[in-house]
């Protein structure tokens, strides 16, 4: 793989030259929080960050978006989708973890039926990670799959070496971006100095889930009492499916006034009763049980069935900020555990 | 691209109160666009997204046959807020439409084969797509044997009295309808839909059995016929689910990996067997 050398003080540079081509999205404080932000300068950015509170997803799936808007007579009605023109965009700093999560909605929304709304977005879009030299104790990338410096779903992947980034050109679109800007060519010692940076990152992360074999083992517990025990404490606020970067699952609601309105599309979440509640009252997934049950068969079962992927890239938000203290490396290995699973 | 949220407007042609307690009316909808119709391919047991605007969405089976032209229909039961608000379109209001989605029955595998259909109150509208599609001058000599049997709480839900009425006079078709309770005028069958399968017992052979209908009826069906030599194979299912996309993507109608929009609505028994007991 080809790599460049860019020096940290020249990426507050780079940024401000950037922005005059794209929208940036960089981690900015905002309100105690780190979220990727639109800026208009690179002072604006805080590079030196965990991961943001929420999943950067929204910038390809946004938490509520206009499907179309319509205008009705008694006996017309006219249907407008949006244009779909926007600025390219560029989402800078991402980490490795939620880049590999577009590859998840990717399938998703760019498979056999395309969503337009997502597919062309994703088309626009530049993504610039920067990989996680200081992964958390709730971070699990390795054992579903990913690293603390995976490439999937980026484009560019900066690894920090010091005073200065190595910068992995991963696809063309990476390429195109770097181009005729004077960064110098990484050499071999280079290289080899990111290397150490990966090993000493990855060796730092603990042992997660157990994923060989996971999907099969699920499957033969589907109907297993644990899940009432395992699921007990879960207040079903949803908190873990909003800030999931690969969550994908939606509401469409009409907003309207009068005959004119919008046809919108917001973010859901299993965890909801009305997400699966009939309009004749009944209800397939009646408690939390059937709830949770669905959302960890969905991303470690159904998923790999559909995609061929598990569904989770181990960021671990939904360990930090689950308010009742739920960790699902816990809940799978409890259900991972039982007496006659091999 | 193709945007699979566009709906098509289609505008209210006919409505027809189908049920003496006015809850359940059929839709007839043209296209406002005539190339729309030519462009709008379907086969029975699919279905389409109607919205009323300013309401929202909800999935129907088509109740209509491909082979009848210029309408699509729709039967309705007013039971949550779109539907509602359909229920009180006049002729001539505009709806939205998306479609068609889903699988539908499988046709080719029905060929040269008896097919004995089976449905319950409102579950009924895309087995009468079928039966319309297969007594289709074209079609009837590709299909063996058809059997309907059909019921409803009480003579004055049973739905589309004039289909019944003209395939009671066919000699190409059984038909067994039937109710759990009748009343003064009521004359036919009393029963539940299981137990008049068990009376009628329809041959099993080069057969294949079309279930649709409420959950209890498909419970209680199954056993029977089964019983009757029904192979899982052969027995096919219409399912119903909350959906929202109906295209796969919005994840609310799955039943294991496989959503009910997109790989269904019709699944052989013996595909939804192993996926999950009796939860989902």
């Amino acid at each position: 793989m080809k790599a460049k050398i860019i020096k940290k003080k020249d990426i507050a540079s780079l940024l401000d030259s950037l922005i005059k081509e794209y929208e940036v999205f960089a981690p900015a404080k905002r309100d105690g929080l780190v979220l990727f932000e639109r800026i208009s300068s690179a002072a604006e950015s805080s590079l030196d960050y965990i991961n943001s509170k929420i999943s950067p997803k929204q910038l390809l799936f946004p938490q509520t978006e206009t499907l179309f808007s319509y205008s009705s007579t008694r006996d017309s009605t006219e249907i407008k989708a949006p244009s779909g023109e926007e600025k390219p965009q560029l989402i800078f700093g991402i980490r490795p973890c939620d880049a590999r999560s577009l590859t998840l909605l990717d399938k998703v929304f760019d498979g056999e039926c395309k969503d337009p709304y997502y597919v062309s977005r994703r088309a626009n879009t530049v993504v610039v990670s920067i990989g996680c030299a200081r992964p958390q104790t709730t971070c699990f990338c390795t054992s579903v799959g990913g690293g603390p410096f995976s490439t999937e779903g980026s484009d560019l992947l900066l690894i920090d070496v010091g005073d200065e980034y190595i910068v992995q050109i991963v696809s063309d679109k990476g390429e195109r971006l770097l181009k005729e800007r004077g960064f110098e060519d990484a050499g071999e010692d280079k290289v080899a100095l990111t290397a150490i940076v990966i090993k000493k990152a990855e060796a730092s992360i603990g042992p997660g889930v157990e994923a060989d074999g996971l999907k099969e083992k699920l499957d033969k517990r589907f109907d297993d009492p644990i899940w009432q025990k395992l699921t007990e404490k879960c207040i079903g606020c949803g908190v873990c499916t909003y800030l999931c970067p690969t969550c994908h699952c939606f509401d469409i609601v009409d907003e309207a006034v009068g005959l004119d309105g919008l046809r919108i599309r917001t973010w859901d979440s299993c965890q909801f009763a009305m997400f699966t509640l009939q309009a004749s009252g009944l209800n397939p997934r009646p408690t939390v049980k059937e709830r949770f049950r669905q959302r960890i068969m969905h991303k470690f079962s159904y998923m790999v069935d559909d995609h061929d992927q598990i569904g989770c890239v181990g960021c671990g938000r939904c360990i930090t900020e689950c308010p009742v203290n739920l960790d699902i490396r816990q809940v799978l290995n409890n259900l991972l555990q039982l007496e006659g699973v091999k | 691209m193709k945007n699979p949220y566009l709906p098509l407007l289609m505008r209210t042609e006919k409505v027809v109160v189908e049920t003496d307690d006015r809850d359940i009316k059929t839709f007839s909808l043209s296209f406002v666009k005539k190339e729309d119709e030519g462009n709008f391919n379907y086969i029975p047991g699919q279905f389409a997204e109607l919205s009323f605007f300013g309401k929202g969405e909800a999935p129907f089976g088509m109740a209509s046959s491909p082979t009848q032209l210029g309408c699509l229909e729709f039967t309705v039961s007013k039971i949550g807020v779109v539907t509602t608000a359909l229920h009180n379109m006049e002729a001539g209001e505009i709806v939205g439409l998306r479609g068609p989605l889903g699988n539908g029955y499988p046709l080719e595998a029905l060929k040269g084969k008896n097919i004995v259909m089976i449905g319950g109150g409102f579950g009924f509208s895309t087995l009468r797509a079928l039966t319309n599609f297969v007594l289709d001058e074209a079609n009837r000599s590709r299909f063996g044997d058809i059997s309907v049997i059909y019921g409803a709480r009480r003579p004055g839900l049973l739905l589309y009295k004039d289909d019944f009425e003209k395939w009671g006079k066919r000699a190409d078709l059984h038909l067994y309808l039937t109710v759990d309770s009748g009343d003064e005028e009521w004359v036919g069958r009393v029963g539940l839909v299981p137990q008049i399968i068990k009376e009628v017992a329809p041959s099993s052979e080069n057969a294949y059995a079309l279930v649709c209908g409420p959950p209890a009826m498909i419970k209680f069906t199954l056993p029977v016929i089964k019983e009757l030599g029904f192979p899982p194979e052969k027995t096919l299912l219409s399912l119903e689910m909350k959906m929202k996309c109906g295209v796969g993507m919005c994840g609310r109608c799955n039943i294991g990996s496989k959503y009910v929009c997109r790989d269904g609505p019709v699944f052989s028994y013996a595909e939804i067997l192993d996926l999950v007991s009796d939860e989902y």
